[in-house]
């Protein structure tokens, strides 16, 4: 009967993530760097890739908020550009690899036949190490945004399909499937409409996580120097930059290294707070 | 076949039905040459414990699990040879109301849409709001109100879950139904009103309805026949006034006296029956009830029962029919 009791959770679940005050600051965070993203070149008049070799690793004064780095570049508007990327980069994954997941997880939970090669195949994925398999996937495919957007789906998608196959396992078994096939309702509307609707929280709260997850994978990959072209900023190859800096010039590499682990921060306390709001054993009893 | 006149016009009728389980420890046997038919029109009854196969007798007759063997013939089509599209068709004639009124309903989805799903896959009514109309009648037609179509499964009682389950069914307009235990989850005053409901239906709309229960004293009230399952073998079929005026079967008389009278003075003479149903995967030898029947001998280990035609109203699967 679970299913049954978080059934007003649309109309509930803002106010129970409300309630709790990690939660809120965890979504003030994400806000904040949203925020800048979008309307980075209102929010700094400087340019990201603007050289200025005069005013290299200056430290953090009223015209360079947080200084400047090796060519004079503006460290705050770097980041805030470099925001842009993580964040798409984070919300490209969590989109792309929810998709193949639930594909996946679909066919596989529904599907008998299907299920052993699928099985295998997200096992087989699982098996290899992220970072490792996405540096192998960027190398194949090329550095780019998309394409580390594309690598890290790979990557992350098995996690998706995995509770999308053992939800679909257990729903598909349920009274209402049966009554749909009954009445004769085509496979492809029971998949969407019985399936794929009772299962939308599991998944909303993977796909949080994966965000998280693919925030921190693409800094790697691009602090490594296989991610988006070296010129593009990310947060990932500000580290990268700054490293050699980290002596003489400390704030280069201490406000990417920040955000990062602000937004993974707040991702992972808002996907916990949704999979507490979401869960009706737990919510009771807070 | 004696319990059924032959001039009658049937509409569904089973001719030996099996269902087996393959599983690990061996195949489990949950239906085993099962035969009888439903006359249009009217209500059998379908009786039996916990595992003797009702309900997936119920399913295998919709095709909702596939028999392993046997016929099923439905007006004049064989309904095991249909492919899926004829199928899709076959399933607007033909519907199910579940035990469960829980777990039968989409808890994610408003009652329009669980009732007006079926009517959008078989394209009935024309547009959006036709077909709004249609649910609200419906609705109607079950004893709810047309606005709680916009409310969703969990704002209803389990009687009220139990008539959009019904609308459901209805909504395609079947000719045939079957009731998987329809009442049984429900409280007993809800029960009574559910049955009538299901009496109204089938007088207004002319069902033929397979009721499948596990206890009589629910079927007398709304059956014509029944017939008497016990571990996927039928084991005794007649009319209802005939079974319930002289059963024959040693299972079927032990059923009658487990049923609650609600008559304080009245003395019945209880058999009651030991033990528990044998298991599906190593049934006893020979007629299956044996184990647990005061009248078993060794003929009875040694012989499977035939039907035995007692009247043209009752057929009892006993060795010793006629003679206890």
């Amino acid at each position: 009967m679970a299913q049954i009791e978080h059934v007003s959770m649309e109309a509930g679940l803002a106010s129970a993530l409300m309630q709790r005050r990690t939660v809120v600051v965890g979504l003030i965070i994400l806000a904040v760097f949203a925020f800048a993203a979008v309307f980075a070149p209102w929010i700094t008049s400087f340019d990201p890739s603007a050289l200025s070799v005069r005013d290299r690793l200056t430290p953090p004064n009223a015209t360079w908020w947080l200084g400047t780095d090796e060519f004079g570049r503006d460290v705050f508007t770097r980041l805030v550009y470099a925001g842009r990327v993580s964040l798409l980069v984070g919300a490209g994954v969590a989109f792309l690899s929810s998709i193949i997941g639930i594909v996946l997880g679909l066919l596989g939970g529904f599907f008998r036949r299907l299920d052993g090669i699928v099985s295998r195949v997200i096992d087989a994925m699982m098996a290899f190490p992220d970072i490792l398999l996405a540096i192998s996937l960027v190398a194949a495919l090329g550095g780019s945004v998309a394409n580390v957007i594309i690598a890290l789906s790979i990557v992350y998608a098995p996690r998706i399909a995995r509770i999308v196959r053992a939800s679909t396992l257990v729903i598909r078994e349920l009274t209402y499937v049966e009554a749909a096939r009954a009445l004769g309702v085509s496979t492809w509307r029971i998949m969407l409409n019985h399936l794929l609707r009772n299962m939308v929280s599991p998944i909303i709260v993977q796909a949080t996580f994966v965000f998280a997850y693919a925030m921190l994978a693409e800094a790697g990959l691009s602090f490594l120097g296989v991610g988006v072209d070296p010129e593009t900023p990310t947060w990932g190859t500000m580290i990268n930059a700054g490293r050699q800096y980290i002596g003489d010039a400390g704030w280069m590499i201490m406000s990417p290294g920040l955000s990062i682990t602000a937004c993974v921060l707040a991702l992972q306390i808002v996907g916990d707070g949704l999979r507490d709001a979401l869960d009706p054993r737990i919510s009771k009893e807070l | 076949m004696a319990a059924v006149d032959q001039d009658q016009d049937i509409l569904l009728s089973v001719e030996g039905m099996s269902k087996t389980f393959p599983t690990a420890a061996g195949d489990v046997h949950a239906l085993k040459d099962v035969s009888f038919a439903v006359p249009r029109g009217s209500v059998v009854g379908l009786v039996g414990e916990s595992g003797s196969g009702k309900t997936t007798l119920g399913r295998c007759l919709l095709r909702l699990v596939e028999p392993t063997a046997g016929v099923v013939r439905f007006g004049d089509t064989d309904l095991r040879a249909l492919g899926n599209a004829e199928l899709k068709r076959m399933r607007k004639r033909m519907q199910i109301i579940f035990q469960d009124p829980f777990s039968s309903l989409n808890p994610r989805m408003r009652v329009r849409d669980i009732i007006g799903e079926a009517l959008v896959t078989h394209g009935i009514g024309r547009n959006r709001s036709e077909r709004r109309e249609m649910v609200a009648s419906l609705l109607e037609e079950v004893g709810l109100e047309p606005d709680h179509m916009n409310r969703y499964p969990h704002e209803f009682s389990g009687g009220q879950r139990q008539r959009i389950g019904i609308a459901r069914a209805l909504s395609v307009e079947p000719e045939f139904i079957v009731a998987d235990e329809s009442v049984s989850a429900l409280d007993v005053s809800v029960q009574a009103q559910i049955l009538n409901l299901m009496q109204d239906l089938k007088d207004r709309r002319n069902l033929t309805m397979l009721f499948i229960a596990h206890d009589l004293s629910v079927v007398e009230y709304l059956c014509d026949e029944i017939v008497v399952l016990y571990l996927g073998r039928v084991v005794e079929h007649g009319t209802a006034r005939q079974l319930y005026s002289s059963p024959a079967h040693p299972y079927t008389r032990a059923l009658l006296s487990a049923a609650p009278v609600a008559d304080p003075d009245w003395k019945r003479n209880r058999q009651v029956l030991r033990g528990e149903i044998p298991s599906p995967l190593s049934p006893p030898s020979g007629c299956v009830f044996r184990t647990r029947c005061m009248f078993a001998d060794e003929t009875c280990a040694a012989q499977i029962p035939a039907p035995v035609s007692l009247s043209p109203h009752q057929t009892s699967h006993c060795l010793k029919a006629g003679s206890i």
